[in-house]
């Protein structure tokens, strides 16, 4: 056993010097996460602002005005006004406006006379998302005009309902505080999957590995001892992350460190044992890498509702997420910064996480001989 | 734990067999090996790259499964208890098995610490390895700034930590050169005569085989033969000699090489050296009027020789003869320089690569670049090339100055590189076609040619194979075609036959001596020995610099003293690099 | 003159023909992207799980709750009794949308007061949030307008009439799938390019090509042709499944479609051929590959609209070929749009395609020899 303890020894200092004078472990650690969550953190937003939206009044009067004026208050629309509906439509098909406001010239004498007139609302639906967006914003703004319209002119109310919307978790609805804590899950399995994959193909790249093996090392030996360094550089490219995510992107963080680093540790060993498990597949570090892109990277990224909703994809594909460790690390990353420490979501998706590490551990163990067929 | 008793061979094999799958077909890498190696020698695994070498390694330390048969190692059978046998054993696979950005010492103690070397003797076993390595004045250094030779003994040294009581050596001597040999011989040596170690050096120089004890010889994964390496010679005892006669020493040696009696005829230095199927001198009327003076001395034989004889029993049937590679053999012209090199010099920065390098080659010669790693001899290659701007210096290759006339002087060009680069994804016929069309062969002329590729190399039955999956030889072949299509005057040759098997060098060579005689300059790098005796001239360099020029003989005369009568290239090689070794210090 | 050239094309076409490898990376894995992109990938709610807390036992009320659990979008996951549990359910996403509708609720309907009804969303996905909340008022809105109608009051000045342009049922679908195409074919060629050059040098058959007579100029024209069939190839398979396999409708001409994938490509390939210019092993042409693709998709436009980034960014996504050719292919699929709608964003991809062309070049005699 001592003899095992002294192997182990020996094998985390050669890793440990490995890192400290090959840049690329420590680049895939820290800096690959650290460029992946600028470029996403800036580039990846799905607050609309400041739509262009075209305002076409045929017949402007007081009335008209003090519809379109509603507009000017809007945060997130940007009124154009257009002097008739081909131009707006010929400016529609330019991508110049996403959407048409259209006010006909009989809009004022049938507002008044039987009520009910027609506002037409054209919206460029090619971006599916952000034209229901901006239907949505249209509607509060009509919804609005209607409500002050209605008080000064001294009738009641016209919509019996009052609406009373309230976002928990996310007051300002800012997709970037949504979109930064999955990312983070979405880099990490990356780099995680990436860390290992490469380091071991390139044992056997160089040979090293041929020569490992020879000795008397175990093969569980050989396993742990590239575990446990990477799973300490990949802690801390996980703390470079968050940090850049609260102190760079402002990100609220609700919960306590505590349960983001247990949950993050479980996650980080799911990642590094489909590393492993890579590894032992790809026994060079091109083919590692590209297995690492498109088994670890491209489901987290697609299939872990880091952006796109779960629930609404088809239920094939539903079943499919389920074994994506992202998923389950993005559910608990989203509640730990927005929400705080919800037992209820930590507790089953850090199980699940558990038992993925498991398998994955699990079966790198399984499939790793002392052989090289 | 099975006790290893201490009587009966270290190794012993029987009937082993291992195939492996390369994509759909299955290639057989060892067909029924039964061998073994006894304890407290050196034994020689020696075949051609693919002969199953590695494999044979690699099932002994346990890392590969036999798919049948029995491997037992020191009394132990491998496939029971891999981990007792590796716990016994030290194995240095090719490409020495370090961690290049670990330095001497940390790789020690990396290996120390797996192999279980107890702290307090570590001390001495570190001074001692490295005194016997000469690396004691480099533990700090990290293993990947290291030479090629350095890289190979620190290799050797890790797995000498734990005293091994067989040791397993791939291939250590590729890629180094002929001292860094020499020197890993003489620790070999050491280790068996003084601490009975067993060792197993696997190899593709036949001239290693002499070195040995025993010798098992493997070809295509077939043991050709196994014993005492005088046991191979004996065999041919008798057989051999060298011939010469008042004509050129490549006309002989084609006449020679024709004649049914004859098993073997390679140049050396001037003479041609002859292994006769009968036991008797050739008789002189046999090869036609033309040749007088005709004359065989006998000479001792070589390993080679046993090899090569094997080898003709089990090839098929003997190669047809070869016709020459350009259509006309041209009136003997004078001698005019068609490569023109004065103070050729090329920088890396700070780093001079290759300095004030001057010669020249005439028309039809075979001109060899010698040296070892780091020489300098493959940046003069590359710029000769034109792959390359040199620094300084005049550079004439065809009559056309590199510098401005790069694309003239290129059609003038064949050049085949190390490792015969074809297209591996294209067929025979793709790479034929491919290569005739760049040099802008078209219609019934770039026909021609490809027929005539096809017909002179043979390559008519696997015209459709994809070249990947083509034997070495064959690559050899296509790719020498390849470079020949637009009937170049001048042929580089890098490192052309390194890891094929006897038989097929000397067919190569044979071709080459026919293109030479047929007017084509051919300039070859090598650091393999026996193909510098081809060469017309030689020019070994060292640093960047010339350290000599001069044809084998005068080369070899100019080694020889009381000790070496009849020095070998190789012997010559190194006393030439010694001496300026020597001359260096002695300078500063 | 050319024949030497064509021989190269030819070459690198069959190099990347007969090998397996390289057959894999331009049918497989753009197969399945396609798929789980077109599939996975949707910003459409369905199924969203909501809980109600009704605490007026009224008809109006369980007809508004009847309007949700009509809904497509909307699944009544729970029913509340009490306002015990409907926190927990929110926290743990078991929902994500609570309803809570007020015991004055029928009461005040009839009185002409406005009637309260409070709508609880999960923010921690903040777009869902959004879209939850539009559908939300839309349902309610309706129940307003038809309680209105059936009750006898005054309808309202104005309405509004929604009408929605070139994607009328407003699916993700539609303007994902078309962006595949850009994207896979910009992954393709990229990869065949940018790796092409590093296989043959380590391989060692580029020193090979550079002894022959061929010019630098046959071999980067060698190296790019292939790369711009290659790419124009696979674009055709992925709009063939876009038109055959997903439905989405192919509205404006193939000239103007293909002659902005032609400029695409052609702007890929020079970066491709600059990418490989640098790169000594396969390993770093991938690698700088990967660096150029993933800024270059995520700030293209493709998932999240440009207008959302800040400013800075969105002055870096003018040199990003991919932006313009995913307004030219959702142009040319859902709008119907012609050349002379896409001549703004015909002209960039050419002159980046030519600078990076002049780039490789320059490049290629710089790096090799």
């Amino acid at each position: 056993m001592k003899a095992a303890f002294v192997r182990l020894r020996a094998l985390m200092r050669k890793e440990a010097v490995q890192i400290a004078r090959d840049p690329s472990a420590l680049a895939i650690a820290f800096l690959l996460p650290a460029a992946l969550l600028f470029i996403f953190g800036y580039g990846v937003s799905l607050d609309a602002r400041n739509v262009p939206l075209a305002i076409v009044v045929e017949r402007p009067d007081a009335l008209t005005a003090s519809f379109t004026s509603q507009f000017a208050h809007s945060a997130y629309l940007r009124p154009q006004p257009y002097r008739d509906i081909q131009r707006a439509e010929r400016a529609m098909v330019a991508n110049r406006v996403d959407g048409i406001v259209w006010l006909r010239s009989d809009f004022t004498r049938r507002a008044l006379s039987q009520g009910g007139a027609p506002i037409g609302v054209i919206v460029n639906g090619v971006d599916a998302n952000t034209a229901r967006i901006v239907e949505g914003y249209v509607q509060q703004v009509w919804a609005a005009w209607i409500a002050t319209h209605r008080l000064a002119v001294g009738r009641p109310a016209l919509l019996p309902l009052a609406l009373e919307p309230q976002v928990r978790f996310n007051r300002a609805v800012s997709s970037r505080d949504f979109l930064i804590p999955g990312l983070i899950a979405v880099i990490m399995t990356l780099t995680g999957a990436l860390l290992t994959a490469l380091v071991i193909a390139r044992e056997w790249e160089r040979g090293t590995m041929e020569a490992l093996m020879v000795t008397r090392v175990r093969m569980w030996e050989i396993l742990l001892a590239k575990l446990v360094p990477y799973f300490l550089l990949g802690m801390g490219g996980m703390a470079v992350s968050v940090a850049i995510a609260v102190f760079l992107f402002g990100v609220p963080l609700h919960g306590s460190m505590l349960v983001l680093t247990a949950t993050s540790a479980l996650f980080m060993l799911a990642a590094l044992g489909m590393g492993l498990l890579i590894s032992g597949v790809a026994r060079n570090q091109f083919i590692a890498g590209q297995i690492a892109i498109i088994v670890a990277f491209l489901p987290a990224y697609i299939l872990s509702g880091f952006v796109f909703d779960i629930n609404s994809m088809p239920w094939p594909v539903r079943i499919v997420t389920h074994v994506v460790a992202a998923r389950y690390f993005v559910a608990i990353l989203q509640s730990v910064f927005l929400a705080g420490d919800i037992w209820s979501v930590i507790l089953p998706n850090a199980a699940a996480l558990a038992l993925m590490a498991l398998i994955f551990l699990g079966l790198a163990r399984a499939n790793a001989h002392k052989r090289l067929d | 734990m099975s006790a290893a008793p201490d009587t009966g061979p270290a190794l012993r094999l029987e009937a082993v067999w291992r195939r492996f799958r390369a994509g759909k077909r299955i290639v057989t890498a060892l067909a029924g090996i039964s061998a073994s190696a006894a304890r407290g020698r050196v034994t020689g695994l020696i075949g051609p790259d693919g002969a199953g070498k590695t494999t044979l390694m690699r099932l002994i330390a346990g890392l590969l499964r036999a798919d049948s048969g029995r491997i037992d190692v020191l009394g132990i059978d491998v496939a029971q208890d891999p981990l007792a046998v590796q716990s016994r054993i030290g194995y240095m696979p090719q490409r020495f098995g370090l961690y290049e950005d670990l330095s001497v010492r940390e790789n020690l103690d990396l290996y120390a610490d797996l192999q279980g070397v107890p702290q307090e003797v570590r001390a001495a076993r570190y001074a001692e390895l490295l005194h016997m390595t000469g690396l004691g004045t480099f533990t700090a250094r990290i293993a990947g700034r290291l030479s090629g030779g350095m890289k190979q003994k620190l290799g050797l040294a890790c797995t000498l930590l734990q005293p091994p009581q067989l040791l397993l050596l791939d291939e250590p001597t590729v890629g180094v050169d002929p001292v860094s040999r020499r020197e890993l011989w003489q620790i070999i040596d050491h280790l068996t005569r003084d601490a009975a170690t067993t060792v197993l050096f696997s190899t593709a120089y036949l001239d290693e085989a002499e070195r040995c004890d025993a010798v098992l010889l493997l070809h295509d994964g077939r043991l050709l033969g196994s014993g005492a390496p005088a046991h191979f010679t004996n065999e041919m005892a008798g057989h051999s000699f060298y011939a010469s006669a008042a004509v050129g020493r490549r006309h002989l040696q084609e006449r020679l090489a024709a004649m049914p009696e004859v098993i073997d005829a390679v140049i050396q230095g001037s003479r041609v050296r002859v292994v006769t199927a009968l036991a008797a001198p050739l008789d002189a009327a046999a090869l036609g009027p033309q040749v007088a003076d005709f004359a065989m001395t006998p000479t001792p034989p070589r390993f080679e020789d046993s090899f090569v004889a094997r080898l003709r029993k089990v090839a098929a049937s003997p190669p047809p003869p070869v016709g020459a590679g350009t259509a006309a053999a041209p009136a003997p012209v004078p001698a005019e320089a068609v490569i023109a090199v004065e103070n050729l010099t090329c920088d890396f920065g700070a780093f001079r690569a290759v300095d004030a390098v001057s010669f020249s080659v005439a028309r039809g010669e075979i001109f060899g670049l010698l040296g070892a790693n780091g020489a300098g001899k493959s940046t003069t290659f590359r710029m000769l090339c034109g792959l390359l701007p040199p620094s300084h210096g005049v550079l004439r290759v065809a009559g056309y100055d590199l510098r401005n006339a790069a694309a003239p002087a290129r059609r003038q060009i064949g050049y085949m590189a190390q490792k015969f680069s074809l297209y591996a994804d294209l067929s025979v016929r793709q790479n034929l076609r491919f290569f005739s069309s760049v040099y802008r062969l078209a219609g019934a002329q770039q026909r021609t040619r490809i027929d005539w590729a096809v017909a002179q190399f043979e390559l008519g039955e696997m015209l459709d194979a994809t070249a990947r999956d083509l034997a070495l030889g064959f690559k050899q072949r296509l790719a020498l075609a390849c470079a020949l299509m637009h009937e170049p005057q001048i042929l580089f040759l890098d490192e052309p036959t390194s890891g094929v098997d006897p038989l097929a060098r000397r067919e190569f060579w044979r071709r080459i001596n026919l293109l030479a005689a047929a007017g084509v300059t051919v300039l070859v790098t090598t650091h393999f020995m026996e193909e510098a005796e081809y060469c017309d001239r030689l020019l070994i360099m060292a640093q960047g610099r010339v350290l000599t020029a001069g044809t084998p003989e005068a080369i070899k005369a100019a080694a020889r003293n009381a000790e070496r009568p009849d020095p070998t290239m190789e012997e010559a090689f190194i006393a030439v690099i010694e001496a300026a070794a020597t001359a260096t210090t002695v300078a500063a | 003159m050319w024949r030497p050239v064509f021989a190269l094309i030819r070459k690198e076409l069959l190099a990347v023909l007969r090998d397996t490898r390289s057959r894999m990376v331009l049918i497989g894995p753009p197969l399945i992207q396609l798929l789980v992109f077109g599939y996975a990938a949707t910003f459409d709610l369905n199924h969203v799980p909501i809980a109600i807390y009704n605490q007026d036992h009224s008809q109006a009320s369980r007809a508004l709750v009847a309007r949700f659990a009509g809904s497509p979008t909307f699944t009544v996951r729970d029913v509340l009794g009490s306002a015990r549990r409907a926190d927990g359910l929110l926290d743990s996403r078991q929902v994500q949308m609570l309803l809570v509708i007020d015991p004055r609720f029928t009461r005040d309907l009839l009185a002409g007061r406005p009637a309260p009804v409070q709508l609880i969303v999960d923010g921690r996905n903040s777009n869902t949030a959004l879209l939850i909340e539009g559908y939300a008022s839309t349902i309610l809105d309706d129940f307003s307008l038809a309680w209105s109608a059936a009750h006898g009051a005054p309808k309202p000045t104005a309405v509004l009439d929604l009408r929605t342009r070139y994607n009328q049922t407003l699916a993700s679908r539609w303007f994902i799938v078309p962006g595949i195409v850009a994207l896979l074919t910009q992954v393709v060629t990229l990869l065949v390019v940018a790796l092409s050059v590093a296989r043959e040098r380590e391989m060692g058959t580029f020193d090979q090509l550079l002894v022959t007579p061929l010019r630098r100029i046959d071999i980067l024209l060698g190296k790019g042709v292939p790369g711009v069939l290659i790419g124009l190839f696979e674009a055709t398979v992925i709009i063939m499944a876009t038109v055959l396999w997903f439905h989405v409708p192919l509205r404006g001409g193939l000239a103007p479609l293909y002659f902005g994938l032609l400029l695409f490509v052609i702007a890929v390939t020079g970066i491709g051929l600059a990418i490989s210019a640098l790169s000594a092993t396969q390993q770093q042409a991938l690698l700088g590959a990967f660096l150029f693709m993933v800024p270059s998709v995520i700030l293209s436009g493709f998932a999240t609209p440009i207008a959302n980034m800040p400013g800075w960014v969105q002055v870096l996504t003018l040199i990003n070929p991919m932006r313009y050719i995913l307004v030219v292919v959702r142009g040319v699929f859902l709008q119907g749009a012609g050349f002379s709608e896409l001549g703004s964003d015909f002209w960039p991809m050419a002159l980046i395609g030519f600078i990076s062309l002049a780039a490789a070049g320059w490049l290629f005699r710089k790096r090799v020899v």
